[in-house]
């Protein structure tokens, strides 16, 4: 097998893990296996896995240092685009199925719950993210400044993990458990950023 | 017989009048269900209660949804954990404990403390603090009519309640979510008024353990947490008694918790809610719709104090 071939296989593997959570919930879902509430378990569901491709994005980079694979790096934007996919239709759940676009009651929300007007303001910051992932982008942008742009990222996730604490009613420990990763990830970066200086 | 074995009866089924729980009948049917082979639906007994006025006629939640989605963290913080985990509780045989502003203190066999009422279905709108809703036929007994014969004294202002603390069974009781065993409480007066039942069943039969066998109360005009499952406790009290919520996040759940759109939970809107089963959410209406009944109770107080 050529290289090139190789390459497509492996771009499909990863393209098919994205997916596979979202088709995974659209068979429940047909096969009416989301329990009482279907509305709600489609938004639960969407928004955890955003939140864990995030964190799989933020491990690319160290797992590509770590383990001396610097192609891995490539599938960056892919798991990206896929959060930030996830996480748009966790947001349009939210709008257009469980507020049927009241958009007063989602104003009050944004305004008054914590934990939505949190959610809402990282999906803002994850937007321009997500818009400037092509090639042309960086170009235009130039990379420094491409680069500053999606540093936001490491503002973006712990937020995600917050507005997650802040919904849970009594047990915090899922969402403890993602802080703790993010930690993880973004401790590892600090030290690989002292070490190198 | 009237309470008899087998799922052949439906919450349609009721008779006229004149059903009692009696005591040796209720006991032989539980244990004749198979020593618990824990309350799974082979041991559900057909119960039937009297019809009531108090009853909406909307239509009622599946059975399903009923018991298949419970808020009941002893057995885990899913909604689906409740059906899976629940049915390694032994709900008999079962005492219940009445202490405190009473003449008739002592520790009671569940059958002694339901002996000789007459089991009513309500079919009642129940309201969960997180915004969704659900109508559920329960059967059970005004509350009222089974404190009364233990002559709470002039000094009992409240009664509070407590759930079985049983880790052994209860497996979400290994980890403290909340603070064990869970409590709950009501005011004289809440306790007293004729929709405040006890239920120990629901669509014609034993309630499921998930759904908080074998006895747990009901108070639709509250957040269905106020509805505390599997009760093992009931004391007659000076104080107001501490809640499990309320002591978990009080800035989050008062003591009353009465159903209110106007009120909001500090973390979401209680203004409308999503009937298990329906698409669009509906406004929630205040007291849950039962303010006719119940409102009186709280005239001159201000319920964004004391809410």
């Amino acid at each position: 097998m050529d290289r090139k071939a190789r390459e497509r296989i492996v771009y499909a593997a990863v393209w098919l893990a994205c997916l596979a959570p979202l088709l995974w919930l659209a068979w429940r879902g047909y096969a009416g296996e989301l329990g009482a509430n279907p509305i709600e378990a489609v938004i639960r569901k969407l928004g955890v896995w955003g939140l864990r491709l995030l964190l799989v994005g933020l491990a690319i980079s160290p797992a590509a240092r770590i383990l001396r694979q610097p192609r891995l790096i490539r599938f960056r934007r892919t798991v990206g685009l896929f959060a930030f996919s996830y996480i748009l239709l966790h947001l349009s759940t939210y709008i257009g199925v469980d507020q049927f676009f009241d958009w007063a009651a989602i104003g009050k929300d944004i305004l008054k719950r914590p934990y939505i007007t949190i959610g809402m303001a990282a999906f803002l910051l994850l937007t321009p993210l997500a818009a400037t992932s092509f090639n042309g982008a960086v170009r235009r942008l130039g990379p420094k400044r491409w680069r500053r742009l999606h540093q936001l990222i490491y503002l973006i996730v712990p937020m995600g993990v917050v507005h997650y604490y802040l919904l849970v009613k009594a047990d915090h420990r899922p969402p403890l458990i993602y802080g703790g990763i993010v930690a993880a990830l973004l401790g590892w970066r600090l030290w690989a950023a002292r070490k190198s200086a | 017989m009237l309470i008899r074995q087998g799922g052949d009866l439906t919450e349609n089924d009721v008779t006229p009048r004149g059903i009692y729980l009696r005591r040796r009948e209720f006991m032989t049917g539980v244990a004749g269900a198979g020593l618990a082979l824990a309350a799974g639906p082979a041991s559900a007994i057909a119960l039937r209660g009297e019809p009531s006025r108090y009853s909406t006629d909307e239509e009622k939640t599946s059975k399903d949804n009923v018991t298949g989605y419970n808020n009941y963290y002893e057995f885990g913080v899913d909604k689906s954990d409740p059906a899976r985990n629940a049915g390694a509780l032994t709900t008999s045989p079962w005492t219940v404990k009445i202490d405190g502003e009473c003449d008739k203190p002592g520790t009671y066999d569940l059958g002694d403390f339901l002996r000789g009422n007459t089991l009513q279905e309500r079919i009642y709108r129940l309201r969960c603090v997180e915004g969704w809703s659900m109508v559920i036929p329960w059967l059970g007994v005004p509350l009222a009519d089974l404190l009364k014969p233990y002559g709470p004294t002039s000094k009992a202002k409240y009664v509070a309640f407590e759930t079985l603390e049983r880790p052994s069974e209860m497996i979400g009781q290994r980890r403290s979510v909340l603070y064990w065993p869970y409590r709950e409480g009501l005011r004289m007066d809440e306790a007293m008024n004729p929709l405040t039942i006890m239920a120990v069943g629901l669509y014609g039969e034993t309630l499921p353990n998930q759904n908080g066998a074998p006895m747990r109360l009901v108070v639709p005009w509250k957040y269905g947490f106020k509805s505390i499952k599997s009760i093992v406790r009931i004391s007659f009290t000076e104080k107001q008694p501490p809640t499990a919520w309320n002591r978990s996040a009080a800035r989050e759940y008062g003591f009353y918790s009465n159903v209110n759109p106007e009120v909001d939970h500090p973390r979401w809107s209680q203004a409308t809610e999503r009937r298990i089963g329906e698409f669009r959410r509906r406004p929630t209406l205040m007291f849950n719709g039962y303010g006719e009944q119940v409102a009186s109770m709280y005239r001159g107080m201000d319920l964004r104090k004391f809410f």
